[in-house]
């Protein structure tokens, strides 16, 4: 047997209250495409930074051909041939694309130089990309184009992906695919980051597996079933949620001819938006990251105002309305970020129960706060959602992600409203806690409530929502029923591959 | 090597020791610096911390206390409701001068009148002096989005130079021989700011000072502005997404606290200062500042900050007399103490731990 | 009054002389912004670069020793700004004021000795013909050194923004702290780094009021040209060369309204005196609109978590 490109030998590293990682051990071969797949929280990103020398490891090693691997720093893993595209792309807005490259570079060359490279290389790779456009202006998949030829520029000897395809279209999935099919050709092993185990089945040599920062198991992808895989991930056998059939009833929340501008400089202005929601339905909104769904939040929350008659709420005209009135009226929101956002993260659980209970629930008497119905109403979201916490007293930002979303949705569902929005409402969340937010959806859904759900995650619509819609540079197509609806056609409705060529195998 | 570690939530013991520990560190450096400049520095602590509560001349200086401290909480807490939102005010001083110049203008467009009317007058007038000058920065901030630190701070140059103009033109006393400044109220008994018990230091503005502090507390700990206020300040997303509306609430905080500080300057002119002159004010809108943050922003807590930094202020002055301890020295050391509390408000969210050096 | 007495050579020449001090700052500012950080300290290092030049160059007689303490004592004041700020990851509002106070007062107790004292002058180009040039020479070739170093500042800051991979870090930096940390760039210290260069050049601004402008030591003398430097800042949208417009335009003012009082003008000194002050506000206010420049990160606390 060779000698594999980088052993990881009991790498450990712990956080106070939780152990991160706990001994891992596996090795990537030469040219191979190994998967890292695990839940979120599972460990993945702790042990993805330690081989690129953001973090050390407690204890364990690491070898790299063969020889001892110990990266203090970013800068000396790129030495040795290791290349990072993240999750959360490391861009800066305001710079142009090929003085974001020459960041992520050792010894740059001149910028002319720079750019003619950075040409050479999308041009091989089928990956185009304009270097003098400022990267705040970019679509997220050209964005990590940006991340991928920048490292694709130092030759690594190691790619590590993390999470790519999250924020792709199913033809841009296509796409990226067939590059790393050619760097794997070329001889470059990937590191391979996810929890989608279809991309995992159809790309990847190897995988192994993480569950609570511990490797459970390794295999070969294209001889396992999802199932199987699913089920060392989850270490449990997973529920899928329940929906019965159910009869829409009138129009709840109807949306014509609604344009907006947005208010961020980087943001997506909304265009000629139409849609309806009749009670009882769920409506998947899906789409890339970026394409307009925080401003579609905004104007049903309250945040961004509309002419009057572009939001109809049971046809009521309610485009001028804050987000108090809206509540007041039966349209409830829960925006994407949970923390700063949905919730104010230095704040109890008492506060942040307030923060949008305060009308329905009657928490207040005249401008006056009721504390003791606050901590009540906290309570009882902590209880009916199973939020793991040891009290309302205790600040939001103490919570898991996923505890704390069942807090925000929670806190949304049990003001019982006529209409509710969600964004991303499993974003981020271990799959116990996404699969009892599902349920609450498909619950209050099932009572009579409209639903629309904003979602980059297209297992999770398909699975909760009646009919689907996909935003795309802040257009909506017209929605059309799930059920009758491919892969390829919702690929297509979120606007295929933007501006992208195949890349010349 | 020493880790910051994020606390999963703030530390209550923390934030109600980080203000004690500021001081025991002033008092330990300030004395260093006291030695530095050639004084005993045990005595310069002791006669700054202990005279003018229990020295020999007690009875002089501590109703000196209330006097001092009363323009300072006024302030500090109008300027604590804005810091708390995220709101920089930091031209009080103006505020404090504008208040002063209207409330004291309105008095004396009365002269020699003597009504029972006068003083109210002069209040609403001081109050809405500072409220005025406040809505500058408020009102471009809403309308234009410019930064309302910048705004407000140079309107105090600019209130320092009306000042300047009204000591010697429009308020000038036309009896005062020549002199600058306005007549002084001492002499007008309906537009005085009295003593409202004898020699207690009592005026007017301390009992202001004592209603805005219990003002604030409500606002801030039972009602819905003040919880929006915080929201705000916490996290400015969640306060819209909650249905704060910004441009409210910056000009009520901002107008509040011109108001408040307002008052205090109409307070100090009518009363302990007596008249308007080119220097009546003496820097209290910017120890305010000081004061707020070591009151934590907490209205009970400015109450102590507050009363902490008049005997600063009147042991300084002590120190200034009986020791030759120079003015500029007690300034240092309110500027020290600001910074202690400034660092080791670290430790509220934020636990030090020793970590041996890393084996990778 | 007489407007006739207004020498226009001479206004132009004592405008850039009064710009010198807000231009200094402002670009040492402009360098702290841009790595992401807001200092609003900048009036308490000017005054103590005002009294520690000062005092040095009264006790050595040198001007240059004068000035190289002077950015000096504003880099190790801004030290405790880097104490605040990054080291106990402090407010930077808050911070900034404190350094303002701290330093008003400190100055006042160095500079009890000094006031009324008289400091010896600063030389001044003397280039044979050239200087003697009537209108040009006035204006472009008989000013002190430091004036001439202030311009080469914005010129040597401009191009290291622009051309320099140090420049790119710097804005990478205050873009995106999170980004340029991932990416391994030590974000801490290379802010620490641009709060000192800012703390240098204040304290240099703050030397040249009191060694060239004024020249003596008053307590508070440098009379919120701190603050319109930070106003310059903004007013020059994070641009080096706006930043050296919009101080001659301060300064022209400056100078205008002292002529002004000077020549007997019909409006009471108290306005005239306060226009710097009004005028500041008002370009504020149109150019607020404005933000493209501002990097994005500007006053956020960054800690290094897993």
């Amino acid at each position: 047997m060779t000698t594999p490109l980088l052993r990881l030998q009991g790498l450990t590293k712990a956080y106070p209250g939780v152990v991160a990682n706990d001994t891992v051990s596996f090795d990537i071969g030469e040219g191979e495409v190994h998967a890292l797949l695990g839940e979120n929280g599972a460990g993945k990103s702790t042990l993805v930074k330690m081989i690129y020398g953001l973090v050390k490891p407690d204890s364990g090693t690491m070898e790299l051909r063969g020889q001892p691997f110990a990266p203090s720093e970013p800068r000396t893993a790129r030495a040795d041939g290791i290349a990072m595209v993240f999750q959360h792309f490391s861009l800066f807005d305001a710079l142009d694309v090929a003085e974001n490259v020459a960041l992520g570079m050792e010894n740059p060359p001149a910028m002319n130089d720079l750019a003619s490279r950075i040409r050479d290389v999308s041009e091989t790779y089928g990956l185009p990309l304009d270097p003098y456009r400022r990267v705040g202006d970019l679509s997220a998949g050209e964005r990590q184009r940006v991340e991928i030829i920048r490292c694709l520029l130092q030759d690594p000897k190691l790619l590590i992906m993390d999470e790519p395809t999250s924020v792709l279209t199913p033809q841009e999935v296509d796409i990226l695919f067939q590059t790393l099919q050619k760097l794997r050709s070329e001889g470059t092993s990937i590191l391979y980051i996810s929890h989608k185990l279809e991309e995992i089945r159809a790309l990847c040599d190897h995988a192994t597996i993480l569950r609570l920062g511990k490797n459970v198991g390794e295999c070969i992808p294209s001889e396992t079933s999802a199932r199987q895989m699913a089920e060392l991930m989850v270490g449990d056998t997973l529920q899928t949620p329940e929906r019965g059939g159910r009869e829409f009833g009138e129009i709840a929340l109807d949306i014509s001819g609604l344009s907006v501008p947005s208010p961020s400089e980087f943001g997506t202005a909304l265009k000629n938006l139409h849609l309806t929601v009749r009670k009882g339905e769920v409506l998947g909104i899906g789409g890339v990251a970026g394409n307009g769904q925080d401003e579609l939040l905004g104007v049903l929350s309250g945040e961004i105002t509309t002419d009057r008659d572009a939001v109809k709420l049971a046809g009521q005209p309610i485009g001028k309305e804050g987000p108090t009135a809206r509540r007041r009226m039966g349209l409830l929101t829960a925006p994407e970020e949970r923390l700063g956002h949905a919730a104010a993260p230095d704040m109890s659980l008492t506060e942040n129960a307030l923060l949008t209970g305060s009308v329905r629930e009657g928490l207040e008497n005249r401008g006056f706060l009721k504390w003791a119905e606050a901590q009540g109403f906290a309570k009882k979201i902590i209880k009916a959602f199973d939020v793991r916490t040891p009290g309302p007293e205790n600040a939001a930002r103490s919570l898991s992600g996923g505890n704390l979303q069942k807090f925000v949705i929670g806190r949304e569902v049990l003001q019982d409203p006529d209409v509710l929005v969600v964004n991303q409402p499993t974003w981020g969340v271990d799959a116990a806690a996404a699969a009892a937010i599902r349920q609450a959806i498909l619950d209050l859904a099932a009572g009579g409530a409209a639903v629309v759900c904003i979602s980059q995650d297209l297992d999770e619509l398909m699975e909760i929502s009646d009919s689907f819609a996909a935003l795309n540079e802040g257009r909506l197509s017209a929605p059309r029923p799930t059920t009758e609806l491919s892969v390829d056609e919702i690929g297509l409705m979120m606007g295929g591959a933007h501006g992208i060529e195949v890349a010349h195998v | 090597m020493i880790v910051l570690e994020k606390r999963p939530q703030p530390s209550q013991a923390w934030s109600l020791a980080t203000p004690i520990v500021a001081v025991l560190a002033t008092m330990f450096f300030g004395g260093l610096l006291f030695a530095a400049l050639g004084k005993n520095p045990v005595e310069s602590i002791m006669t700054i911390f202990w005279e003018p509560l229990f020295g020999e001349f007690s009875f002089y200086y501590r109703p000196q206390l209330l006097v001092k401290g009363a323009p300072l909480v006024l302030i500090a807490i109008g300027l604590s409701l804005g810091f708390k939102a995220g709101i920089w005010n930091i031209g009080a001083e103006g505020q404090y001068i504008m208040g002063a110049i209207v409330g004291a203008g309105v008095g004396l467009a009365f002269y020699p009148l003597e009504a029972w009317y006068i003083f109210p007058l002069m209040v609403i007038g001081g109050a809405l002096g500072g409220w005025a000058w406040a809505m500058i920065p408020a009102f471009l901030k809403v309308r234009f989005g410019t930064n309302e630190i910048l705004v407000s701070l140079m309107l105090v140059y600019v209130a320092e130079q009306m000042l300047a103009s009204v000591s010697l033109g429009l308020l000038k006393n036309p009896e005062g021989f020549g002199f600058p400044g306005s007549r002084n109220f001492q002499s007008y008994a309906s537009a005085y700011n009295a003593e409202l018990i004898e020699g207690s230091g009592m005026h007017w503005g301390v009992v202001a000072a004592l209603i805005a502090v219990i003002f604030a507390y409500v606002l801030l700990n039972r009602h819905m502005l003040g919880f929006h206020i915080r929201l705000t300040g916490e996290a400015p997303r969640a306060a819209r997404f909650a249905g704060v509306n910004p441009a409210r609430l910056i000009l009520f905080c901002l107008g509040l606290a011109g108001a408040l500080a307002g008052l205090a300057g109409l307070f100090e002119v009518s009363g302990p200062s007596g008249q308007i002159t080119i220097d009546f004010n003496v820097g209290y809108g910017f120890t305010a500042i000081i004061v707020a943050f070591l009151g934590r922003l907490h209205p009970v807590g400015i109450l102590l900050a507050g009363s902490l930094m008049a005997l600063t202020y009147i042991g300084g002055e002590i120190a200034q007399s009986e020791l030759g301890l120079p003015a500029a020295a007690i300034q240092v050391f309110q500027g020290m103490l600001l910074f202690f509390l400034l660092a080791f408000d670290l430790l509220t969210n934020y636990r030090l731990r020793l970590a041996l050096k890393e084996v990778a | 009054m007489d407007l006739s007495e207004i020498n226009p050579v001479l206004l132009i020449a004592s405008l850039m002389v009064a710009a010198t001090p807000l231009l200094l700052a402002a670009i040492g500012e402009l360098v702290v912004e841009k790595a992401g950080v807001l200092n609003l300290g900048v009036e308490g290092m000017m005054i103590i670069g005002a009294i520690c030049g000062f005092a040095i160059t009264v006790e050595t007689g040198s001007t240059l020793f004068g000035f190289v303490a002077a950015a000096v004592g504003g880099a190790v004041l801004s030290l405790l700004f880097v104490l605040l700020t990054q080291v106990a990851l402090a407010n930077q509002v808050a911070s900034g004021l404190a350094l303002t106070l701290f330093g008003l007062g400190l100055s006042a107790l160095m500079g009890q000795s000094y006031v009324g004292v008289k400091p010896p002058s600063t030389p001044e180009l003397n280039i044979p013909w050239l200087s003697d040039l009537p209108v040009v020479g006035p204006i472009l070739f008989s000013h002190d050194l430091v004036l001439y170093f202030g311009i080469g500042l914005i010129a040597v800051v401009w191009a290291v923004l622009k051309y320099t991979r140090l420049g790119l870090i710097l804005r990478a930096v205050g873009e995106n702290h999170d980004a340029a940390h991932a990416l391994g760039y030590k974000v801490i210290r290379i802010r620490v780094l641009a709060i000192m260069f800012g703390g240098a050049c204040a304290g240099l601004g703050g030397a040249y009021i009191s060694l060239v402008r004024v020249p003596q030591w008053t307590e508070g003398m440098t009379a919120g040209i701190g603050w319109i430097a930070l106003a310059l800042v903004v007013f020059a949208s994070w641009k080096p060369w706006r930043v050296l417009l919009g101080a001659y335009l301060f300064g022209g003012i400056t100078v205008l309204q002292l002529n002004l009082q000077a020549a007997g003008v019909a409006i009471p000194v108290e306005y005239l005196a306060m226009s710097p002050y009004i005028i500041t506000i008002l370009v504020l206010v149109i150019l607020s609109a404005d933000k493209s420049g501002a990097p994005a990160s500007l006053g956020r606390i960054f800690h290094a978590s897993h």
